[in-house]
């Protein structure tokens, strides 16, 4: 694209978001959308703040699907949406923690990610240095004569990631899970603001490992939107085929993983030998193994040659090959079955409530998906089909995982044998005399990743938002494992895999 | 019937293991590991594995040492569950403060004697973390690092050519 001409022709303007425009509303405003949330009119994308104003993504029945409003909060405080809408509580406890705009009204006034060790609070507010400290944290009472906590973690018994989750239980039955989080808390939102696109970049693709490349994907897009640059087709189709490989091998991670947990490490072995293969491919195509920082702002970085794309059809083959059997070594041992049905419940009201997406909202019936839903390219273009279940347990929730197995390798061929010649990377310049505002949905292997960003006039990222759909999950988890016994919490929290490092920022 | 599914994927996942020159170089490298950490540790060398706030892309490629690529337990190096039976804790990550005490309290209950191997360019200096008010940066500046892996994330052959470079230098 060309944006020298563009610029010319065009006068500074104030702020707006693309591709979904962001409106400034009064206290009645925000109040209208608070309720039409806790009517279920809307869905809640995401709540975000700034230093003296809060944001808040809506999803919409109607055109367009998204939909951005705002409110100024010169007062230091707004009213409460998780008061009436639950899904968006802990949103706003990290947003009292690290912008110090306080949600009035809320039920829940406990900080998240802020554990009072940081030398610092409200670090992206008004700063105020304090001793570091820990703060004490007070979980919810869960009381009785039988009743009993259960403290675990930060630090956990296998190679996962840092949280702390607080059983009570009776006997064996779980009565309550409560989890704390924020132990993986860099400060991204720090981070990013003053960042060069560059260095904002490679944040973004470090947010969560596992899905490095739709968050390099979801950045990309949003600051293409704001700048309104055409990505060249190529680009388009390779990063499609880089978020199918890595969605991929997280499903194959996955559902491995989950069996291992029910003690059937056989389909463990198996499914890593598969995910296994998939990085190496990756790595030979792309150069890493995880295809970090291979997407860019305007295209990718890497082209693919000629014979990768043989390898990586040859690839697909033997994984159409190995999918059924594994699907037939899953649905055939009943002793595994035995563990995965029934167990970890989530009903469709809850995941509609909390407009929880990926493999967990599939699983008990929403269907949503950001591919299909927003239809970036090139999947307009490209025919799948998303999973689907409304049984809502641990074995729905690999059923969904071994459907889009079987979507992504549909999608990965037919890229191969569709992508167009041509450029990789789009030529394109910062403007230099605009502030500019841009979002993204992207669908990630565990869900919608939302970002919204705003560039300063002088080209550096004034504020980023990255919204992990983990946000979404986690609580679903506390409801999930209501009522089932401890020993079957790690099937549970394997079967969500909510991203830690990616919600705590 | 199961059986049979049971043999046909064994069967299957063993043709697929071809040698290629990076499989024989890979094995050649493990079985080196293998012949120094028994002639220093006598059987064994256990790993209790931190993440201090990383991004997951480090444990990712941990994970993938156990597969059967890799199988790292075949050559006597196992992950376990708790501090108390570690030889020696992997650390990845940019500490995050919130994680500071967790990682300190980790290493205080691992029994002596004890090593740090510190993963990732995140646990070498903060990796792009570095400068966050959240986040201390090395590894060790809290606690003492005998060997640092490179790497946005290390993988599993560097991992391995780590661990051996380690076993090697083992006082
Ligand atoms: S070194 Fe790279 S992969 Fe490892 S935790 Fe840091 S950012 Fe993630």
């Amino acid at each position: 694209m060309n944006f020298a001409s563009k610029q010319t022709a065009a006068q500074p303007s104030r702020p707006t978001c693309l591709p979904w425009p962001r409106e400034v509303v009064d206290r009645a405003g925000w109040l209208a959308m608070v309720e039409s949330l806790a009517k279920g009119e809307r869905a809640l994308l995401s709540l975000w703040g700034e230093s003296s104003c809060v944001h808040m993504a809506l999803l919409e029945q109607r055109e367009p699907p998204l939909r951005i409003v705002t409110l100024e909060c010169p007062d230091g405080a707004f009213p409460s949406v998780g008061r009436l809408h639950p899904p968006a509580s802990r949103l706003e406890r990290a947003i009292h923690d690290l912008y110090g705009l306080k949600p009035e009204g809320a039920s829940d006034q406990r900080p998240w990610l802020d554990h009072g060790r940081w030398g610092v609070r409200q670090p992206c507010g008004a700063r105020q240095e304090i001793d570091t400290t820990c703060d004490r944290y007070e979980f919810l009472r869960a009381e009785g004569e039988p009743l009993h906590q259960i403290p675990v973690g930060p630090v956990h018994a296998g190679i996962i990631e840092p949280g702390h989750f607080r059983f009570s239980a009776n006997g064996e039955t779980v009565v309550r899970l409560e989890e704390r989080l924020g132990f993986a808390h860099k400060g991204i939102d720090q981070l990013m603001s003053g960042a060069s696109i560059e260095r904002a970049a490679q944040i973004a693709a470090r947010v969560s490992g596992d899905s490095t490349v739709a968050y390099s994907l979801a950045f990309a897009q949003a600051i293409e939107a704001a700048f309104d640059v055409n990505v060249p087709p190529r680009a388009i189709y390779l990063r499609a085929l880089m978020a199918e490989l890595e969605r991929l091998a997280n499903h194959f991670g996955d559902i491995g993983g989950i069996c291992n947990d029910a003690a059937f490490s056989l389909m463990q072995a198996h499914c890593n030998l598969v995910r296994e293969r998939i990085l190496r491919e990756a790595a030979s195509a792309f150069g890493h193994r995880l295809m970090m920082d291979r997407i860019t702002p305007g295209g990718t970085l890497v082209d693919l040659k000629p014979e990768s794309a043989t390898a990586l059809y040859a690839m697909t083959d033997w994984i159409a090959l190995m999918t059924p059997r594994l699907i037939a070594l899953f649905g055939d041992t009943t002793s595994l079955q035995d563990r995965t049905v029934g167990t970890g419940f989530v009903s469709e009201a809850l995941v509609k409530q909390y407009a929880c997406g990926g493999y967990v909202g599939r699983a008990s019936g929403r269907a949503f998906d950001a591919r299909k839903a927003i239809g970036y390219a090139p999947y307009p273009h490209l025919a799948f089909e998303v999973g689907a279940s409304n049984e809502g347990d641990v074995d729905a929730r690999v059923w969904v995982r071994f459907d889009e197995i079987r979507a992504s390798l549909k999608i990965v061929r037919q890229i191969l044998d569709e992508t167009p010649e041509g450029p990789i990377i789009a030529a394109w310049a910062l403007p230099d005399d605009w502030t500019r505002e841009g979002a993204a949905l992207v669908e990630g292997f565990r869900g919608d990743i939302f970002v919204w960003l705003r560039m300063r006039a002088d080209g550096v990222v004034q504020r980023c938002h990255l919204r992990d759909p983990s946000w979404f999950q986690w609580p679903l988890l506390e409801a999930a494992i209501k009522d089932n016994i401890v020993a079957d919490f790690p099937l549970c929290n394997k079967s969500f895999n909510c991203s830690y490092s990616g919600h705590d920022l | 019937m199961q059986k049979f599914l049971l043999q046909g994927l064994l069967r299957s996942a063993l043709t697929e293991q071809a040698p290629t020159p990076d499989a024989a170089s890979m094995a050649e490298l493990g079985y080196t590991l293998e012949r120094t950490a028994r002639a220093k540790l006598g059987r064994s060398l256990s790993i209790r594995e931190v993440d201090a706030g990383s991004c997951n892309g480090c444990e990712l490629e941990i994970h993938a040492l156990n597969n059967a690529y890799y199988d790292l337990e075949r050559f006597g190096i196992r992950f376990v569950a708790s501090p108390r039976h570690a030889d020696v804790l992997l650390v990845t990550g940019p500490v995050t403060k919130n994680m500071r005490e967790a990682l300190e309290r980790t290493y205080a209950a691992t029994p002596d004697p004890k090593w740090v191997i510190a993963v990732g360019d995140c646990a070498f200096d903060g990796g792009v973390f570095c400068g966050s008010y959240a986040c201390i940066g090395a590894v060790a500046k809290v606690v003492p690092v005998d060997l640092h892996i490179r790497g946005c994330p290390p993988d599993p052959t560097t991992l391995l050519k780590g661990l051996i470079a380690f076993v090697d230098n083992m006082q």
